[in-house]
C-alpha cells in the first residue's frame, strides 16, 4: 500500500512496517540539498513528529512521521550521497522506517491519484 | 500576498516563465528564486563565467533640481556634490539615530542623480524622499525601465560581443551606451562580489537585450537564490537582514561609506553616534561565520560563547564556492575576532562556529 501525506512524504506500507520517504514533488521544490539529518534508530515517534531535516541552500525543512510507532531503521547511506536525492530516485530513497502502533494513523493519507491532484 | 495588494510582474516575466524559472513572491513582486538547474549551478556558472539576473524589481529614482545635492546629502552619510559626472557611490539613508532606513547606488549623469533602492524599501525610501525634499527637487520614478545585472569574470567579454565598447570603463563608473539603437544606462557595480554590471535599459528592450547576452553562449540565467548566495559569500549586507534601523553603518563594517567630508563636518544623520563608533569602536560587529559540519546555520540563530548569548546568525546557508556552509551574523565586539570559537543554537547537539574573516570569496571588481 501507497499513500502520501500533505506535507509530501510517501508511506509504503508491508505488515506493520512503514517505509517512508518524500515525493518528487518535494524533491524538486526543495532544490539543491546539502545536508540531511534523520533520525536515531529507536526513537519513539507519534504522528506528525518532526523527525528528519532536509537542507537545501537556501532553507531548512523539517520531514514529519505520517504516522506512530518506533525508528527501526534509517537509510544513512543517502545522509553520506547527497547527490542520489534526486527527483527520479525520490519513489526508491526511503528516509526512515517505522514499525507503526496503529496502522489506523495511515487511514487519513491520500492515494497516489489525490496527492498528485492536490499537487497539480 | 497578505496585503490584498495584487503582485507585480516585471517586464521579464514572460521571459522567466519561458525559461523554466520557478517564481516566488518577493518584496511584492513575483521573482525567479532560480531557473532548472538550480541555485548552486547558477553561482557557480557566475562566478566561473557569467550570470544574468533581473533585478527590474529594485526601484530606479531620479532626482534632480538645483537642491537635489543637497537634499540628498541631508538623508546620507555620503559626499553627494563630490560624486563626479559617470560617477556611483553606495550610500545610506539613515535616520536621526544612525539607524540604517536603506542601503542604496547614487550615480550622476549631468544633473541627473540616478538612485537604485532595494524594492522591499522603494514605498519607504519614496515616501522618505518625498518628505525631505526641497518643493524645486524633482523625483521620478523610473517604472518604465528594466534593469538587469550581469554578472562573472566574462561579463565584459559578452558585453564587448554585444557591440559595447568598454574603454576604460572602469568599478563604480556609470555611462550611456548603445545596443541596436536601445539606450542603455549602465554601472559597472553589483552585488555578487565578481566584476560585472548593472544594465538599466527601457522596459520594452529587456528581453531583447537578454536574448542577445544568452546568445552569447557564455551566460546563464540566475535567480534571487544565487543572488542571494553570491552576495552572502562576498559579505555584502542585505537590509532586514544585516542592516535595519537599529543597525548602524558601523556596525555593519560599512565605515567606507561615511565619506571623510561628511565625518569632520558631523553633519549627517545619526553623526554623534557614528563617529563615535568610527572612534572608539561599535558595541557589536558583523562578522563571517563559518559551521564545523555539513550543516547550515540559518537566520535567527542565536551564538553563545560559554553559554551566553554574544549575538546571532543574519543570514546562513549554503555557500556553494567554499562547497560548506557559511553566514554573516552580528557578535559583540570583545567576539568579533576572526578565529573566536562560538557555539550556534542549532535544533539537537549545537553547531561549533568559527568567526571567519570577510569576504569568504575575494572581490573581482574591475578597478
Amino acid at each position: 500500500m501507497l499513500k502520501f501525506s500533505e506535507d509530501h512524504e510517501w508511506v509504503r506500507l508491508d505488515g506493520d512496517i512503514a517505509e517512508i520517504g518524500i515525493s518528487p514533488h518535494a524533491v524538486e521544490q526543495l532544490g539543491d540539498i546539502v545536508f540531511i539529518e534523520l533520525p536515531d534508530i529507536g526513537t519513539n515517534v507519534t504522528k506528525g513528529d518532526a523527525v528528519a531535516v532536509f537542507e537545501s541552500v537556501k532553507a531548512a525543512s523539517d520531514i514529519y512521521s505520517p504516522a506512530g510507532g518506533e525508528i527501526i531503521d534509517v537509510n544513512s547511506a543517502l545522509a553520506d550521497d547527497l547527490a542520489a536525492i534526486t527527483a527520479d530516485e525520490a519513489m526508491e530513497n526511503w528516509l526512515f522506517k517505522v514499525k507503526l502502533n496503529a496502522p489506523s494513523d495511515l487511514d487519513d493519507l491520500m492515494d497516489e491519484d489525490q496527492y498528485k491532484a492536490m499537487i497539480d | 500576498m497578505g496585503d490584498g495588494m495584487s503582485i507585480k510582474q516585471t517586464p521579464l516575466h514572460a521571459f522567466h516563465r519561458a525559461h523554466n524559472a520557478r517564481m516566488v513572491p518577493f518584496a511584492g513582486w513575483d521573482m525567479p528564486v532560480q531557473y532548472a538547474n538550480g541555485i548552486k549551478a547558477e553561482h557557480v556558472a557566475t562566478r566561473q563565467s557569467a550570470g544574468l539576473f533581473d533585478v527590474s524589481h529594485m526601484a530606479q529614482i531620479e532626482i534632480s533640481g538645483d537642491r537635489a545635492a543637497a537634499d540628498l546629502a541631508a538623508l546620507t552619510p555620503s559626499d553627494i556634490s563630490g560624486i563626479g559626472d559617470g560617477r556611483l557611490r553606495y550610500s545610506l539613508f539613515l535616520n536621526d539615530q544612525g539607524g540604517v532606513l536603506d542601503d542604496l547606488m547614487i550615480g550622476r549623469m549631468g544633473d541627473i542623480f540616478y538612485l537604485v533602492v532595494n524594492a522591499g524599501r522603494a514605498d519607504h525610501d519614496i515616501a522618505h524622499l518625498e518628505k525631505h525634499l526641497d518643493a524645486t527637487t524633482k523625483l521620478t520614478h523610473r517604472t518604465d525601465r528594466a534593469l538587469v545585472a550581469l554578472q562573472g569574470p566574462k561579463s565584459a567579454d559578452i558585453l564587448g560581443m554585444l557591440g559595447l565598447n568598454l574603454d576604460d570603463f572602469r568599478f563604480m563608473q556609470l555611462r550611456h551606451f548603445d545596443f541596436n539603437g536601445t539606450d542603455l544606462l549602465i554601472s559597472r557595480s553589483g552585488y555578487t562580489g565578481e566584476d560585472g554590471f548593472e544594465i538599466a535599459l527601457p522596459a520594452g528592450a529587456a528581453t531583447a537585450f537578454c536574448d542577445a547576452c544568452l546568445s552569447t553562449g557564455l551566460v546563464t540565467l540566475a535567480g534571487l537564490g544565487a543572488r542571494d548566495t553570491l552576495r552572502m559569500e562576498a559579505g555584502l549586507p542585505l537590509w532586514g537582514h544585516e542592516l535595519d534601523e537599529t543597525i548602524t553603518p558601523v556596525e555593519a563594517g560599512l565605515g567606507f561609506a561615511i565619506s571623510k567630508k561628511r565625518r569632520d563636518a558631523a553633519d549627517f544623520p545619526g553623526a554623534t553616534r557614528i563617529i563615535d563608533e568610527l572612534k572608539t569602536g561599535p558595541k557589536r560587529r558583523l562578522v563571517g561565520l563559518s559551521a564545523s559540519g555539513a550543516r547550515p546555520v540559518r537566520d535567527g540563530v542565536i551564538l553563545r560563547h560559554n553559554d551566553k548569548p554574544v549575538g546571532s546568525v543574519t543570514s546562513g546557508g549554503f555557500a556553494p564556492s567554499l562547497d560548506r556552509p557559511a553566514a554573516l551574523g552580528f557578535v559583540e565586539a570583545e567576539f568579533a575576532a576572526a578565529g573566536t570559537s562560538l557555539l550556534a543554537d542549532t535544533r539537537g547537539t549545537p553547531t561549533a562556529i568559527t568567526v571567519s574573516p570577510l569576504p569568504f570569496v575575494q572581490h573581482q571588481y574591475f578597478r
